[in-house]
């Protein structure tokens, strides 16, 4: 596959496998292009990018923001608290002001599902979705899913627990089509009221026990318990959480094999991952940062080929 | 009798409108110069033989100016220009009897026509083992056609550092056809061409049994 087929990056579920591994292979080579001593490629210096985020995030909006810069692109910032949302407009009102401003493509992240859909629909910019809700964070996927090919080789066979909150994670969503598409197969592991209810529809496998997850397989996705979306207890207490589902140095030792431990961040210590799993060197999570970089100038970067709302001629 | 009348008419209407095209456009279009058109002609401007003495001759002009290679060092230009810079320096190696830098450098990123094609260009592997800075590089491309290609590479190249010099060594220089004021210091074989012709190189590396440089004259490539 020569380029991507749509000019938006919603979500996983859109893409073709074809289109992930097209993906993948741009992004090998913008790898090599942040560590060069000068870390910079002038494709993009005559695009303008807006990073709108309407949900906090540190890592996702700096790895695009570096992502961008790299591609020497021109970035303005955006974030809901310091504007006017609080006042009142509509979500469609901030981005088409936005887009007077001469902005070519839109990085979002919005707490409602569907919301880089709807602005997809009603605007020209290219979108990029950096995670709406509980629904889908692609970006987030595809690093994952690289950085497994980076380290094992390939997907393609590979057997991927994720662990944790699954109902309330855009990532593991993202990662299950990820994965599934890329020809994994994928293992969703936490306490029964964190599972969606018909998950397994998804074609994954569904485990209970934390332990069990981890002696099937090669690589265990811990996710944060987001407890910024849970409106009712799930779990008694997060010590009783981390006592069933943490994982710890002794669970590993455990298992007759080596396992690659990612996480997508923010990590908390002691709850879902101990510290001395979070720093073995089975650990690729910081692997995982370098790697959306990468990624992220990947997309952006065969996107902004799709944009041609400058006319040259 | 009308109504074989009418027939008569229209058979000669038929029959003029047959041979109406001829009229507007005159009888030029005899089938053998259609044919002289639309055919590839290949014409061979170096062959095996040839181009090993035509690298014999650029290595050693290599080595009249920066003698034993030690603060120098050599791109390829991917994706055709790395064969041509693998030769070279195993041929100058052979000559001098020491290990020569040799890197691979690819310029997608730093294209100027990014955004005007249809479909963005996949990049090739950018391999440089070695900083450029304060160095001499002889940048090497088997064909020299707009001089757009190295413009982009003096612009990836200085992601490397800042070198002391920069030359150009070419396999094939395409005269007139320059978009930018680019000209190489070390040509293979120059040959005058119009923009319509291409000039096809032909590496044993890439699996095909001898080197070859052709000129084709094909319309639509």
């Amino acid at each position: 596959m020569e380029e991507l087929r749509g000019k938006h990056l919603l979500g996983i579920k859109d893409l073709l496998r074809e289109e992930i591994e097209l993906i993948f292979e741009v992004a090998d080579n913008f790898k090599e292009v942040i560590n060069r001593p000068i870390k910079k490629v002038p494709s993009l210096r005559d695009i303008t990018i807006a990073n709108v985020f309407f949900e906090n995030s540190t890592r996702t909006r700096l790895s695009f923001e570096l992502a961008e810069k790299r591609l020497s692109a021109d970035v303005i910032n955006f974030s809901s608290s310091n504007s006017s949302v609080k006042k009142g407009e509509t979500l469609l009102d901030t981005v088409n002001n936005i887009l007077a401003m001469k902005v070519d493509m839109i990085v979002m992240r919005h707490a409602s599902p569907g919301a880089p859909h709807f602005l997809a629909k009603n605007i020209d910019a290219n979108v990029i979705n950096a995670g709406d809700g509980t629904h889908e964070h692609p970006t987030q996927a595809l690093l994952d899913a690289f950085s497994i090919r980076e380290k094992l080789g390939q997907v393609e066979g590979k057997k991927v627990a994720i662990i944790g909150d699954i109902l309330h994670s855009r990532v593991a969503l993202s990662n299950i089509f990820a994965l599934k598409k890329l020809g994994a197969e994928v293992m969703v592991c936490g306490p029964s009221t964190l599972l969606p209810k018909h998950i397994h529809e998804l074609g994954v496998s569904v485990s209970l026990e934390v332990q069990e997850a981890l002696q099937w397989c090669d690589v265990a996705n811990v996710l944060r318990i987001q407890l910024e979306r849970q409106q009712v207890k799930y779990f008694p207490s997060l010590r009783e959480y981390s006592l069933y589902y943490g994982i710890n140095k002794k669970m590993l030792d455990k298992l007759d094999k080596q396992i690659t431990i990612m996480h997508p961040g923010p990590i908390n210590r002691g709850v879902e991952l101990s510290s001395d799993v979070a720093d073995s060197e089975h650990s690729i999570i910081l692997e995982q940062v370098e790697n959306g970089v990468a990624i992220r100038m990947a997309v952006l970067y065969l996107l902004a080929g799709k944009n041609k709302s400058v006319s040259f001629s | 009798m009308i109504l074989f009348l009418l027939n008569f008419a229209e058979l000669i209407l038929f029959i003029l409108l047959l041979i109406y095209p001829f009229f507007l456009f005159g009888f030029q279009f005899s089938p053998a110069l259609y044919l002289s058109i639309t055919m590839a002609e290949k014409r061979l401007i170096l062959d095996n033989e040839l181009l090993d003495i035509t690298l014999s001759r650029l290595a050693h002009q290599l080595i009249e100016n920066h003698g034993d290679f030690d603060n120098t060092v050599i791109l390829g230009l991917q994706p055709r220009g790395i064969f041509l810079a693998d030769r070279l320096k195993k041929k100058l190696e052979s000559y001098i009897g020491k290990p020569i830098s040799l890197g691979y450098l690819d310029i997608t990123f730093y294209r100027d026509d990014f955004r005007r094609r249809e479909a963005p260009l996949k990049a090739n592997a950018t391999h440089i083992p070695f900083l450029v800075e304060s160095k001499k590089v002889i940048l090497v491309d088997d064909v020299l056609y707009t001089g757009r290609s190295v413009r982009a590479a003096l612009d990836a190249m200085t992601a490397f550092g800042r070198p002391r010099k920069v030359e150009l060594l070419v396999l094939v220089n395409r005269k007139y056809t320059r978009h930018l004021p680019v000209e190489p210091m070390y040509v293979g074989k120059a040959v005058n061409t119009i923009d319509t012709q291409k000039v096809l190189v032909e590496w044993d590396e890439k699996g095909t049994q001898t080197g070859n440089v052709w000129l084709t004259s094909k319309q639509d490539t």
